[in-house]
């Protein structure tokens, strides 16, 4: 029992820095139906930005709440202008190509990313500086609660809280739900189409700083081609929601992080990415649309 | 108010329009009538700035349109209702509304006050408010696309088909609010298949065919022409 809830606990940390990359996906997705494949790099240029402001800041020598903050906020910022640039310079020149030029070209800014990233931060690992000081919180019996599992899981959770608030009480969050519907009917309305979008980069953005953040901390080694198989399995977390769909990236990215702690938590350690595949395989096989997803189907 | 020039658009190869004229002034019910494919809905796409013309211009208060992008022409008082009713079906139908009044910087209580006003017209818009939209019967649909253009408080509104699909109960509401909209001072170009609905109440219209303007005048005549009785009145 006390193992279980263990693995829970860890599941529940794991599943939220998932859900902090897997609402990039579902977010861009739903607005542009493009999967940017970027979204896993600007994650790695969240945690290498806390690496760098930290240093430059002075910050490792004071751990705390107050540095993770800073820390927080400043890679947030920065990622929210790498994901802007990102839209400005790389997709909107090719809004209204086909939808293939635009993947292709995700992929290529991925790699343009990663690779840059080795050149500018260099290949080898990189240790991620100690900006808050881990302890255990609780520790009955077997079962241990630390302070990173509660950063991170109260980091995620006002996050999406002030996410939430954004989609579904404010002008912009409403006016991205009706772009996502139909670009073009919302243009008519007189929602400049455009200017959502790259908002929609720009807090996709920064929940993946966050997540890159969250993870620098609690695995301090960082590289630039960290992102690739968080991002997949992120991805496929969003996919397993139903992807466009924004509680059901939260739901799937949980339950991608639960079952793959249980997985290594129950001994098949080796088939802890195999895992994200299999999900993938069998939502694809199944329930396409995923969990929450809809097959739209429309009203005439 | 609206002035359409020499109007040509191109999908690819194939001319959408050739070459359309006609005139909106203010105060008018105008609209425009033809077979499917005529060029009807391309024109009003291509006002709203939708599609680019290949030439030609379109002047809107005296003032070229035509290279603006639609959210612009929008804060102008140029407002469409498109074809197919447009609606968010994914929003609820208060959120349709204020997502009309977009581009509006005035006070909550004034875009609240013309809220109250829209529902005097539609007052079936209003016991669906908290309703998810796309839940709407196909005429609350076409009521509450009309509402969400008129938040928008227009001084042109542009309606794609409003009739499309209806009920010919619903028709025939939908046409007398059109005329009520039209009294309070909002000009309004209508595009329609119904043809004989439309002629009714338009204080003049324009025929168009395969991408020109063949034939003009009052609604009134219109409605006794021969030629247009023959091919869009059913004779």
């Amino acid at each position: 029992m006390e193992e279980f809830i263990q693995h829970l606990i860890n599941g529940l940390s794991l599943g939220s820095i998932y859900a902090l990359i897997a609402l990039g996906y579902t977010m861009v997705y739903g607005i542009l139906q493009l999967i940017n494949f970027a979204h896993s790099d600007v994650y790695m240029m969240g945690a290498f930005i806390g690496l760098y402001s930290s240093r430059f800041l002075g910050i490792q020598e004071k751990p705390g709440l107050l540095s993770f903050i800073s820390v927080l906020f400043i890679s947030m910022v920065g990622c929210s202008i790498v994901g802007f640039l990102i839209e400005r310079l790389a997709y909107r020149p090719l809004r209204g190509a086909p939808k293939l030029n635009a993947l292709i070209t995700a992929i290529g800014v991925s790699l343009f990313l990663q690779y840059s990233g080795q050149i500018v931060f260099g290949a080898t690992p990189q240790s991620f500086p100690n900006i808050l000081e881990d302890a255990d919180l609780l520790a009955l019996g077997g079962v241990h609660l630390t302070l990173f599992d509660v950063t991170i899981f109260m980091t995620t959770l006002s996050l999406m809280l002030i996410l939430r608030y954004i989609i579904n009480s404010t002008k912009l969050g409403k006016a991205m739900r009706a772009v996502s519907y139909n670009g073009q009917w919302a243009s008519l309305m007189g929602i400049p189409v455009n200017k959502i979008i790259s908002m929609t980069f720009i807090i996709g953005s920064a929940l993946a700083a966050a997540g890159g953040i969250l993870v620098g901390m609690k695995y301090p080694k960082i590289e630039p081609l960290m992102g690739t198989m968080i991002g997949l399995k992120a991805f496929v977390a969003a996919v397993l929601g139903g992807i466009g769909n924004i509680s059901g990236a939260v739901l799937g990215a949980m339950i991608m992080g639960i079952a793959e702690e249980f997985v290594v938590g129950y001994g098949a350690s080796t088939y802890r990415d195999a895992l994200a595949f299999g999900i993938l395989i069998l939502i694809l096989l199944f329930r396409p649309a995923g969990i929450l997803g809809k097959l739209n189907v429309e009203k005439v | 108010m609206l002035k359409v020039d020499k109007l040509k658009v191109c999908y690819g190869n194939i001319d959408a329009l050739k070459d359309i004229s006609f005139e909106v002034k203010k105060g008018e019910i105008i609209s425009l009538i033809g077979a499917n494919g005529a060029g009807k809905s391309t024109t009003l796409r291509a006002i709203s700035g939708l599609l680019r013309p290949k030439s030609g211009d379109i002047f809107f208060e005296n003032k070229s349109i035509k290279a603006l992008p639609p959210h612009e022409i929008v804060r102008l008082g140029l407002l469409q209702s498109p074809e197919g009713r447009g609606i968010f079906a994914n929003l609820t139908v208060l959120e349709n509304l204020e997502m009309g009044a977009y581009t509006r910087k005035d006070s909550k209580e004034l875009i609240k006050k013309d809220m109250e006003h829209v529902f005097a017209l539609f007052p079936r818009v209003k016991e669906r408010l908290k309703q998810v939209a796309g839940t709407l019967s196909g005429g609350e649909q076409q009521m509450l696309a009309m509402s969400r253009a008129l938040m928008g408080k227009p001084k042109l509104l542009l309606l794609d088909e409003p009739s499309l699909g209806l009920a010919p109960q619903i028709v025939e509401t939908i046409f007398n609010i059109i005329k009520k909209i039209n009294s309070e001072g909002v000009t309004i170009l209508l595009v329609e298949q119904n043809a004989a609905q439309a002629l009714k109440i338009s204080h003049r219209a324009y025929v168009i065919e395969t991408g020109n303007v063949v034939m003009t005048g009052l609604g009134s005549e219109l409605l006794v022409s021969p030629k247009v009785r023959e091919a869009y009145l059913g004779g």
